[in-house]
C-alpha cells in the first residue's frame, strides 16, 4: 500500500511570466484518493497541477509534502514520491515500449548502472497493469492514441510514486479509451492506494470517478468536496457560465450534468 | 510474475547486445582507420615501422613522415571527429531535432569567426586563439537562445535564427580572409570547410586536454540527456534539474567543439551527421553519446583518407564531408517539411 502524505499548497500565487493565474489558493490533497480538478478553459487547472508538481515556481505561497517545501526536497528523491504525466509528453524517435516505460525508473537508478531486477519488476508490473505487455518490443510510433496513452501512464507507474498527477490524461481519446484509462487509474488507486490528482475536461466523467473535486474559477478555488454534495446547477453555472440541469447518473449514481442551450431549454417529460 | 518479466527482459537484453556489438564494431573501425592514417601517404610504411615510431624508435624516413606529419594529422582528425560527433548528438537530443546541431545553428561558425578574427586582426598566440574560439562559441549560443526566446521558446525559431547567424558569421570569416594579406588559399579553406593539413603535436594539446576533461562530463550526463528528450515537464517530474543539466551539457559541448574548430576548422556536417547515423545503427534505447563520437571519428578519418588519396588532386577533409552531408540535409528538410516538423 502506498504511503500517506500530507500534501498541501498554502496561499499559492503562480502563473507564467508576470501574469498571475492562481490567486491565493489553499488546497490539501486527500491522501490515497482520486481528486479531480475541474473548471473552465484558462481558469488555472493545469497551472495548479504543475505548480504543485514543481514544474512552475510559485510567485508566492508554498507547496509542502509532510511539512517540507517541495523546492527543498532533492529532485530525485521527490521524483520517488510525486510523479506527473504531462499533457503532451514527447516521444523520442524509434524508442520501444519497454525502453520508454523504463525511463520512469530514472529516479530509482544509480549512476551509470544498468537495470536491476527491481527495475524489470516495476516495468513489467506497470506494463501488465496497463495491458501493454504484448507491445513490449514495438515502437511507440506504431501504436494508436489510446495504446500510446497507456504506455505513458505505464511510464509514470514504473516510477512507483505514492502520488500521481495527470494533466488531462484522456484528451484526444475516443470515449471508449477515456473510460478505459479512467477505469485503469481507479484500479491503481483501489489496489495500491496511489493518490491520484488529475485535470479532466469531462464534468460527468469527473463526477463519476472522483472521490474529491476541486472546482476552480478564474484562479480561485470556489468549491471542493465529494461530487454528489458539491455538483449542483448553481455551481456549474458559476464555473462555466452555463445553465444546466443536474440529474443522477443512472449507471453510477453520481451527479450528471445536462446542459441547457438556446435551442434546447425545456425539461421534457418522458412520454 | 516471472513469465511476464521474461519477454520484457529478453527484448531489452537483445537490444543491449545489439548496442554493445555495434558500438564495438564502430570502435574497431575507428581504430583501424587511425592505423591506416599512419600507414598511408606518399610512402606506405608497414605496421612494424609505424609501431616502432610510436614506441619512440628511430626508423629512417618513417620517423619524420609518421611522427611529425601523419600522427598529428590522425590525432587532430580523431579528437575533432569525436568532439563534433558528441556535441552534435547532445544538441540534437536535447533540442529533439536533428537540424539543431552546432553545424547548422552556427556554433562552429561562431568559434571559427572568433578564431579567424584573433589570428588575422589581433595576430594572437595559439592559446589566445583557443580561448577566443570558446568565447565565440558560447556567445553564439547565448545570442541564438536569446533571440529565439521572444514570447515563448520554440526550437523551430531557434533553428531559423541559428541558420541566419551562421550565414552572417561565415560572411565575417570570408571578409576577414580577404583582408588578411599573408593568408593563402589552403588557410582560407581550413577556416571555411575544415582541414587536417598543418596539424602539429604542440598545437593539439589544448584540444586533447579539453576533450579528455569535458567528454566524461557529457558521458556521465548521458541518461539525464535521454530524460531531457521527453520534454521539459516529463524530465522535471522524473527528478531532473533541467536548467542545471542543460547548462552543463551546453557548456561542455561548446568547449569541445570550440577547441576542435580551433584545431581543424569547422569540418562540415560532422556534428550534423554523426548522431543520426549512430542512432540508426545502435537503436534508440541506450545512450547514443559514445557511438555518435565514434561515428564522428570514422567520418572524419575516412573522409580525410578519401580527400587525400582518392583523386588526383588532394582535397581538405571538409570538402568531402560537405559532399556527404549536403544531400542528407536536403533529404531531412524535405522529410521534415512533409511531416510538418519544421
Amino acid at each position: 500500500m502506498k504511503q500517506t502524505h500530507t500534501f498541501r499548497a498554502d496561499s499559492l500565487i503562480a502563473g507564467y511570466d508576470e501574469t498571475p493565474i492562481l490567486h491565493n489558493i489553499d488546497v490539501t490533497i486527500p491522501s490515497n484518493e482520486i481528486s479531480i480538478i475541474i473548471g473552465a478553459n484558462g481558469c488555472g487547472k493545469s497551472t495548479l497541477l504543475k505548480t504543485m508538481a514543481r514544474l512552475i515556481k510559485p510567485t508566492a505561497g508554498e507547496v509542502t509534502i509532510g511539512g517540507t517545501p517541495i523546492q527543498k526536497i532533492p529532485p530525485k528523491k521527490l521524483a520517488r514520491v510525486l510523479g506527473l504525466l504531462p499533457q503532451t509528453p514527447i516521444v523520442p524517435e524509434g524508442i520501444t515500449v519497454t525502453d520508454l516505460v523504463g525511463r520512469g525508473r530514472f529516479p530509482h537508478q544509480s549512476f551509470m548502472k544498468g537495470w536491476s531486477q527491481k527495475d524489470y519488476e516495476a516495468v513489467s508490473d506497470a506494463m501488465d497493469m496497463m495491458n501493454i505487455t504484448e507491445f513490449a518490443d514495438r515502437h511507440i510510433d506504431e501504436l494508436s492514441g489510446g495504446q500510446r496513452q497507456r504506455v505513458w501512464i505505464a511510464m509514470a507507474l514504473a516510477q512507483q510514486t505514492d502520488i500521481l498527477f495527470l494533466d488531462e490524461p484522456t484528451t484526444y481519446l475516443d470515449i471508449t479509451y477515456q473510460v478505459e484509462i479512467l477505469d485503469l487509474l481507479t484500479d491503481l488507486n483501489r489496489k495500491h492506494g496511489t493518490t491520484i490528482v488529475m485535470v479532466l475536461h469531462d464534468i460527468n466523467l469527473s463526477a463519476r470517478y472522483a472521490d474529491h473535486i476541486f472546482a476552480l474559477r478564474k484562479g480561485k478555488l470556489i468549491a471542493e468536496g465529494d461530487p454528489s454534495s458539491i455538483i449542483t446547477s448553481p455551481l456549474i453555472e458559476e464555473i462555466f457560465g452555463l445553465k444546466c440541469s443536474v440529474m443522477k447518473d443512472p449507471i453510477s449514481g453520481s451527479p450528471f450534468v445536462v446542459p441547457i442551450g438556446r435551442h434546447h431549454n425545456k425539461i421534457r417529460k418522458h412520454s | 510474475m516471472n513469465e511476464l518479466i521474461y519477454p520484457i527482459k529478453s527484448g531489452r537484453i537483445k537490444r543491449r547486445r545489439r548496442f554493445l556489438t555495434v558500438t564495438t564494431i564502430l570502435a574497431v573501425l575507428a581504430f583501424a582507420l587511425s592505423c591506416t592514417m599512419l600507414m598511408l601517404g606518399n610512402t606506405i610504411y608497414p605496421v612494424r615501422d609505424v609501431i616502432g615510431v610510436l614506441m619512440g624508435e628511430e626508423v629512417s624516413g618513417a620517423s619524420f613522415a609518421v611522427g611529425t606529419i601523419r600522427l598529428p594529422r590522425m590525432i587532430a582528425g580523431a579528437f575533432a571527429g569525436f568532439a563534433f560527433g558528441v556535441a552534435g548528438h547532445v544538441f540534437q537530443t536535447m533540442l529533439r531535432n536533428p537540424l539543431a546541431n552546432p553545424n547548422v545553428i552556427g556554433i562552429t561558425a561562431g568559434s571559427s569567426a572568433a578564431a579567424v578574427f584573433s589570428i588575422i586582426v589581433l595576430q594572437a598566440s595559439s592559446t589566445f586563439v583557443s580561448v577566443s574560439s570558446i568565447i565565440g562559441g558560447l556567445v553564439t549560443v547565448l545570442v541564438i537562445f536569446t533571440l529565439s526566446k521572444s514570447t515563448s521558446f520554440s526550437i523551430g525559431r531557434l533553428i531559423l535564427v541559428g541558420i541566419g547567424i551562421q550565414a552572417m558569421l561565415n560572411a565575417v570569416v570570408s571578409y576577414l580572409l580577404l583582408i588578411g594579406q599573408e593568408n593563402d588559399i589552403p588557410t582560407a579553406m581550413r577556416w571555411l570547410t575544415g582541414s587536417l593539413n598543418g596539424a602539429t603535436t604542440e598545437g593539439l594539446y589544448p584540444l586533447i586536454v579539453t576533450v579528455l576533461i569535458f567528454s566524461p562530463i557529457i558521458l556521465a550526463l548521458g541518461r539525464r540527456l535521454d530524460m531531457l528528450e521527453l520534454g521539459e515537464q516529463a524530465a522535471t517530474s522524473l527528478g531532473i534539474n533541467t536548467s542545471q543539466t542543460r547548462f552543463l551539457l551546453v557548456v561542455s559541448s561548446v568547449m569541445i567543439i570550440a577547441l576542435a574548430t580551433a584545431a581543424t576548422g569547422p569540418i562540415a556536417f560532422i556534428a550534423f551527421l554523426s548522431g543520426p547515423i549512430a542512432k540508426r545503427l545502435v537503436g534508440a534505447g541506450f545512450s547514443g553519446t559514445i557511438p555518435a563520437g565514434l561515428v564522428g571519428i570514422i567520418l572524419v578519418l575516412a573522409s580525410d583518407l578519401i580527400g587525400q588519396f582518392a583523386f588526383t588532386a588532394r582535397y581538405p577533409v571538409g570538402v568531402i564531408t560537405g559532399i556527404l552531408g549536403a544531400p542528407y540535409l536536403i533529404y531531412l528538410l524535405i522529410r521534415m517539411n512533409q511531416k510538418g516538423d519544421l
